[in-house]
């Protein structure tokens, strides 16, 4: 079973003449434990395209399945409720790492957990857990404004992958980070994929970190124009 | 995990700041409703005090403290022979104003018969007023002490007594006399007045060609003993003997024409409704717009930081955060504000209550009542953010 599968994927906004399609016929399948980067010049479609994927933004046409779920098929699929979906299979890492500045690290992992119905006591030994692994044991009592961009980017992480997601949405995660720790991100990320057997979907325009992909999508003006996988790069 | 507390605890300087001026609004609030029951204490303290069943004044009056009442001192003896009646005693009242150590003193003066109720409700240094003349006690307020003279009418009264505090119905602390000193002070008039009309009543009664020598000079006496009489008194107080009828004892009294019996119960209603309702929809308006003040100050705020938070609450959205996470991180942080508020106005008053000018009366109803008010406010308040941080898409959460 794959945990992405999107299938004529189309987005317009607006109606009539003023309607823009940002997104046409976009189709593709993605595997658990796979790493997939979708590259593109800005305002291609590529957040768009995360976003529909993420459920939070509804499809013009087309359709969606997220571990083995139809979450979309012409619009949102009826029986399908978002946010349940949204914290039980998805997890989201953001450019700005948005951590909630009024949380301790810990508390930003706990937050996650305790929206899905986890114990406080559970939720703090699962967040502990999670930051130890990403060597932020130090840090869980500081508040994101001290912690460094490389620190507040793995909690943000951390907080992702709080809830075992099927699918981890990153959009430009890299982007607010020098080279060395982009590459540490994109890294980590890799072996989360593997480890958690979760797929990762990575929004980047960012060509210096492509190496660590295991397969590329290319949008250009709301289409996928290529794909490739890291054996046909190097 | 309680978000809200988080963000307070985050915020606290900017919360606690905020919850400071509140507190001092609401403090406003909690002392303009004391002051309310301090009008209402004070009107009924005297009433309160000297418990009669029945108050005498003049007819077509509602005296003696919401209009003046003159009626003669022998009508006291009248009454006390009415079936039912059981005690009298004449009160003479005054508000006077004297200079004292360069400022202005005012103060209530009551004159009552010693022996007889009316007087001092209870005494808490010195003594009760055991000489004829020129004796007083004071309210502690008034802050003389014993030994101390002081100079009324024509006359220096020295203070024997402090008794605890005892208000006129506007607020001036009381002082008695006996009802002869205050008679004195009230209806006698000057030397000079008294020389004056003694001349006049002379001149006129001699100008009567009709009248002997004799005659004429009894007339003069009459006429000058009654126009210098000081035998006047505001009202006579009445308590009934045991099972007799109230409305029976008014009617009776009032078959001498000159004399309107007021029950305890009705005066209250003159004092309590009449005398302080103007005050009590000024201080209720007052209240009313302080607290629309309050409720819009706390909808700004609530609704300034949800502004603040905004990104926060796409991102708990964009987690799967259901509504009433959000929903209960506004609408706590909205109460609890209230509560702080709320408290620190409590505490600013009952701190001060005692040093503000006038009677402040902090009644648990109105506390309790206020505090109802003000969560409801509160909650009310908060619905603009919530409003606000409802309609935010999860999709704010992304892009730089």
């Amino acid at each position: 079973m794959y945990a992405i599968e999107v299938d004529n994927l189309t987005k317009i906004y607006g109606k009539g003449e003023t309607a823009v399609t940002a997104l046409q016929d976009a189709t593709f399948k993605v595997k658990p434990g796979e790493l997939v980067a979708i590259l593109g010049p800005s305002g291609s479609g590529k957040t768009t395209l995360l976003t529909c994927i993420g459920l939070i933004n509804e499809p013009t046409y087309g359709r969606v399945v997220i571990d083995g779920t139809i979450v979309a098929d012409g619009g949102w699929h009826s029986s399908i409720d978002l946010k349940r979906m949204r914290r039980e299979k998805l997890g989201f890492i953001f450019q700005a790492h948005n951590l909630i500045p009024f949380l301790t690290a810990q508390e930003n992992v706990m937050v996650a957990l305790e929206i899905n119905g986890l114990t406080r006591n559970d939720a703090k030994r699962r967040s502990i857990e999670l930051l130890n692994a990403l060597n932020l044991g130090h840090r869980i009592n500081n508040f994101p404004s001290a912690l460094s961009g490389g620190e507040s980017q793995r909690v943000a992480i951390a907080r992702a992958l709080a809830n075992r997601p099927r699918v981890i949405l990153a959009d430009e995660p890299t982007a607010a980070l020098d080279t060395e720790n982009g590459k540490n991100v994109m890294d980590l990320l890799k072996k989360l994929a593997v480890e958690n057997n979760s797929a990762i979907m990575v929004v980047t325009h960012d060509h210096r970190m492509v190496e660590n992909f295991d397969r590329i999508l290319e949008v250009s003006d709301g289409r996928i124009v290529g794909e490739q996988s890291i054996v046909d790069i190097n | 995990m309680n978000l809200a507390i988080r963000d307070i605890r985050y915020h606290r300087g900017r919360f606690i700041l905020t919850s400071v001026g509140l507190g001092l609004l609401l403090g406003v609030v909690i002392s303009m409703g004391g002051i309310y029951r301090g009008l209402i204490a004070d009107a009924l303290a005297i009433l309160n005090a000297n418990k009669a069943d029945i108050w005498v004044v003049q007819q077509g009056t509602n005296g003696p403290f919401a209009e003046s009442s003159r009626i003669p001192e022998e009508s006291r003896y009248r009454i006390a022979t009415v079936p039912g009646v059981a005690a009298v005693s004449a009160l003479a009242f005054q508000t006077i104003q004297i200079e004292r150590m360069g400022k202005p003193f005012r103060f209530f003066l009551i004159g009552y018969a010693p022996g007889s109720f009316g007087g001092p409700p209870s005494i808490i240094a010195g003594r009760g007023i055991s000489q004829k003349h020129y004796e007083m006690v004071v309210a502690r307020s008034m802050s003389i002490g014993l030994g101390e003279k002081l100079r009324l009418g024509q006359n220096e009264y020295s203070v024997v007594g402090i008794s605890d505090n005892i208000v006129s119905s506007g607020g001036d602390p009381a002082a008695y006399v006996t009802l002869a000193d205050a008679q004195e002070i009230q209806f006698k008039k000057s030397n000079h007045a008294i020389r004056n009309e003694r001349a006049k009543i002379t001149a006129n009664v001699a100008g009567n060609n009709s009248l002997s020598q004799q005659q004429a000079e009894l007339l003069t006496q009459n006429i000058i003993a009654s126009t210098e009489s000081t035998h006047t008194v505001n009202s006579v107080m009445v308590r009934l003997a045991p099972g007799a009828d109230l409305k029976e004892t008014q009617e009776r009294i009032q078959q001498w024409n000159y004399l309107r019996a007021i029950s305890d119960e009705e005066q209250t209603a003159i004092l309590a409704k009449g005398m302080i309702e103007k005050a009590r929809m000024q201080l209720g308006l007052f209240r009313v717009i302080l607290l629309i003040i309050s409720g819009v100050i706390i909808s700004l705020i609530i609704y300034t930081s949800t502004l603040d938070k905004i990104r926060v609450i796409a991102t708990l959205k964009l987690i799967g955060a259901q509504n009433r996470v959000i929903i209960g991180m506004i609408l706590q942080q909205s109460l609890l504000m209230g509560i702080l508020a709320y408290g620190i106005g409590y505490v600013v008053i009952l701190l001060t209550y005692e040093k503000f000018p006038r009677r402040i009366v902090l009644e648990t109803f109105d506390l309790q009542s206020l505090f109802v008010i003000v969560m409801a406010i509160c909650m009310i308040s908060s619905f603009v953010g919530i409003r606000k941080a409802l309609k935010v898409e999860p999709a704010e959460a992304l892009g730089g």
